[in-house]
């Protein structure tokens, strides 16, 4: 299950696609919200793995900084904000940033909401809710479409 | 042609390169250097892919693929419902299909797209969903009298499960066959949890840029093939092909698609002389006018008789057998060849192993299945020229919904 070399070459692919992703977002934002959340999915999951993963483009329309500290979802009794580190998983020090301005796209290989002990399947098509935790007390809410994906199988590390 | 010319010509096609001056050499390559015939000019090379920028847009109040004009190569796929495939289940697939085209039609990639890259020169690409019986009921709509296989025309039909029917039905069509196999493949996969790959079929036209924009396309038997085709835009195209008052409240604005695989039997073809061709027709091959004169666009004379008395168009023509008087009560034909590679075992009429695996994937758009292409189908089964050479393999029918918009997904009338 731990294909590394496939893994390398699709988060290679995945810098591309997030750049166009952004673009086409920035169009349709509206600039009230300082972080605007585009395109986001989520694995589904089987009864077997009860694992998932989220990924979305995070804009911020301020001119500060904004730091992600924790994501909640109905679905899921644990969400870790994930890093992949030379093709392991680990948790993001520090939580996720998201440069004043900028744009920080979570893509399968590499930044991630890693969903863990899901209690029921995800199933593809289902729409799933999430909510952001910022440093700031704030919090952004998003839905995510579930889709069937073979990707995003990196080495779950000591956690696996 | 006279030898000092081909020699030139020759020459001057070897030079080109070379002759377009050095900066252009290296630019254009060795590729799509030439001259045009009769001329002295070079081709000119399109360095900015223009059409493969083309974007037709995806929402609207029909289907994109309905409206535009059919691009350069097609796919059909049709799926078959898995049994858990419910309402809701439905909803939600259509959803994912919807998003999928909506995207990628629109030149940037889908969600959980590993190669957007594909997606970018989408060259016309449309995708058009249509619905079978099975899954207007399970969405627990009324489904049309017509939605479901066409009556049998045993003169005719000799179809194969393989190719006919299914649940749902994908066309994709455009100019760039990259763009459509990217689709296919994000719809493909985006479908395993809800139906099952019952069949797929890919066909083509002249590829785009040769022939001139609007041509009417040549089938494989080498015919001018549509030519009083209503064009989207015209309102003849409207009358024949938007769903009504008399259609369900959720296919308003919709229309019907029935696909039909016809073989050609190119060695059969072969022994007839082009008289005989233009006769099963009633036009002529080199420009498609009818053979009572005129040009392409103009009507064909049923009754005009020649010297001997008979009508210049036999009556057992194509052109005689398929004419329809009012072009809102007549089809609106969607035609691609195919050109498949034999199968194993196959012979031709000689007996000899086959060499040809070639036809004609018919769609048609009709905003009422019975009234529209039915009536039309008989005729041609019980008495057409051409059915000496084309055998019908495939069938199927298809409710086509209206479109969407931004946010919506196609088929979601369906659920109202």
């Amino acid at each position: 299950m731990f294909t590394r070399p496939r893994f390398l070459t699709s988060a290679a692919v995945a810098v591309v696609a997030a750049a166009t992703l952004a673009g086409c977002a920035s169009d349709d934002a509206s600039a009230t919200d300082p972080l605007e959340v585009t395109d986001p999915w989520v694995t589904t999951a089987t009864p077997e793995d009860m694992m998932s993963a989220a990924f979305a483009t995070l804009t911020n329309t301020t001119d500060a900084d904004i730091t992600i500290v924790a994501a909640t979802s109905d679905v899921s009794p644990e969400i870790q904000l994930h890093e992949v580190v030379d093709g392991a998983m680990q948790e993001k020090d520090g939580g996720f940033v998201v440069p004043a301005g900028e744009s920080l796209v979570l893509e399968p290989g590499g930044l991630h909401l890693m969903l863990i002990g899901l209690p029921e399947a995800v199933v593809a098509g289902d729409a799933v809710d999430f909510r952001l935790e910022l440093a700031d007390g704030g919090t952004v809410a998003f839905t995510a479409t579930a889709k069937d994906f073979d990707g995003a199988n990196e080495d779950y590390g000591d956690e696996g | 042609m006279p030898a000092e010319t081909s020699g030139l010509s020759r020459r001057r096609l070897l030079l080109g390169g070379a002759a377009a001056g050095a900066g252009a050499a290296i630019t254009l390559g060795a590729e799509r250097t030439g001259l045009l015939p009769g001329s002295m000019a070079a081709a000119s090379v399109d360095t900015a892919g223009v059409n493969g920028a083309r974007i037709v847009p995806f929402h609207g109040a029909h289907q994109a693929g309905v409206t535009s004009t059919p691009g350069a190569h097609a796919t059909y796929l049709a799926f078959d419902l898995l049994p858990a495939t419910d309402r809701e289940r439905l909803r939600a697939w259509l959803r994912l299909l919807t998003d999928d085209a909506a995207r990628i039609t629109q030149g940037r990639g889908a969600l959980a797209d590993l190669e957007p890259e594909l997606a970018v020169r989408p060259a016309g690409l449309t995708a058009t969903f249509g619905v079978g019986r099975e899954a207007v009921v399970r969405a627990g709509a009324d489904a049309p009298a017509w939605l479901g296989p066409l009556p049998a025309f045993p003169e005719i039909d000799a179809l194969e499960d393989r190719w006919s029917h299914g649940d749902l039905m994908v066309l994709l069509h455009g100019d760039d066959p990259t763009s459509i196999s990217h689709l296919a493949r994000m719809i493909l996969r985006d479908s395993r949890s809800f139906a099952t790959l019952r069949w797929r079929q890919t066909g083509f036209r002249r590829a785009y840029g040769s022939d001139a924009s609007g041509t009417t396309m040549r089938n494989l038997f080498g015919q001018v093939d549509g030519s009083r085709n209503p064009r989207p835009g015209d309102d003849a195209f409207a009358a024949a092909v938007w769903a009504g008052d008399e259609a369900p409240a959720w296919l308003r604005g919709g229309t019907s698609l029935v696909l039909r695989r016809i073989a050609m039997d190119l060695e059969g073809w072969d022994e007839v002389g082009r008289e005989g061709r233009e006769a099963a027709v009633g036009r002529r091959l080199a420009d498609g006018a009818p053979l009572t004169g005129g040009s392409e666009r103009d009507e064909v004379d049923l009754d005009a008789t020649g010297p001997n008395g008979f009508t210049v168009i036999n009556p057992a023509a194509h052109a005689a057998r398929a004419h329809v008087a009012d072009p809102a009560q007549g089809i609106v034909r969607i035609g691609y060849s195919y050109d498949d590679p034999v199968e194993a075992g196959a012979v031709d009429g000689e007996g000899r192993p086959a060499v040809s695996n070639t036809g004609l994937l018919f769609g048609s758009w009709q905003r009422d299945v019975d009234a529209q292409y039915v009536p039309m189908q008989e005729r041609l089964a019980q008495a057409d020229l051409l059915n000496t050479w084309t055998t019908p393999i495939g069938s199927g029918v298809w409710a086509i919904p209206p479109g969407c918009e931004e946010g919506g997904f196609v088929g979601e009338t369906l659920f109202t």
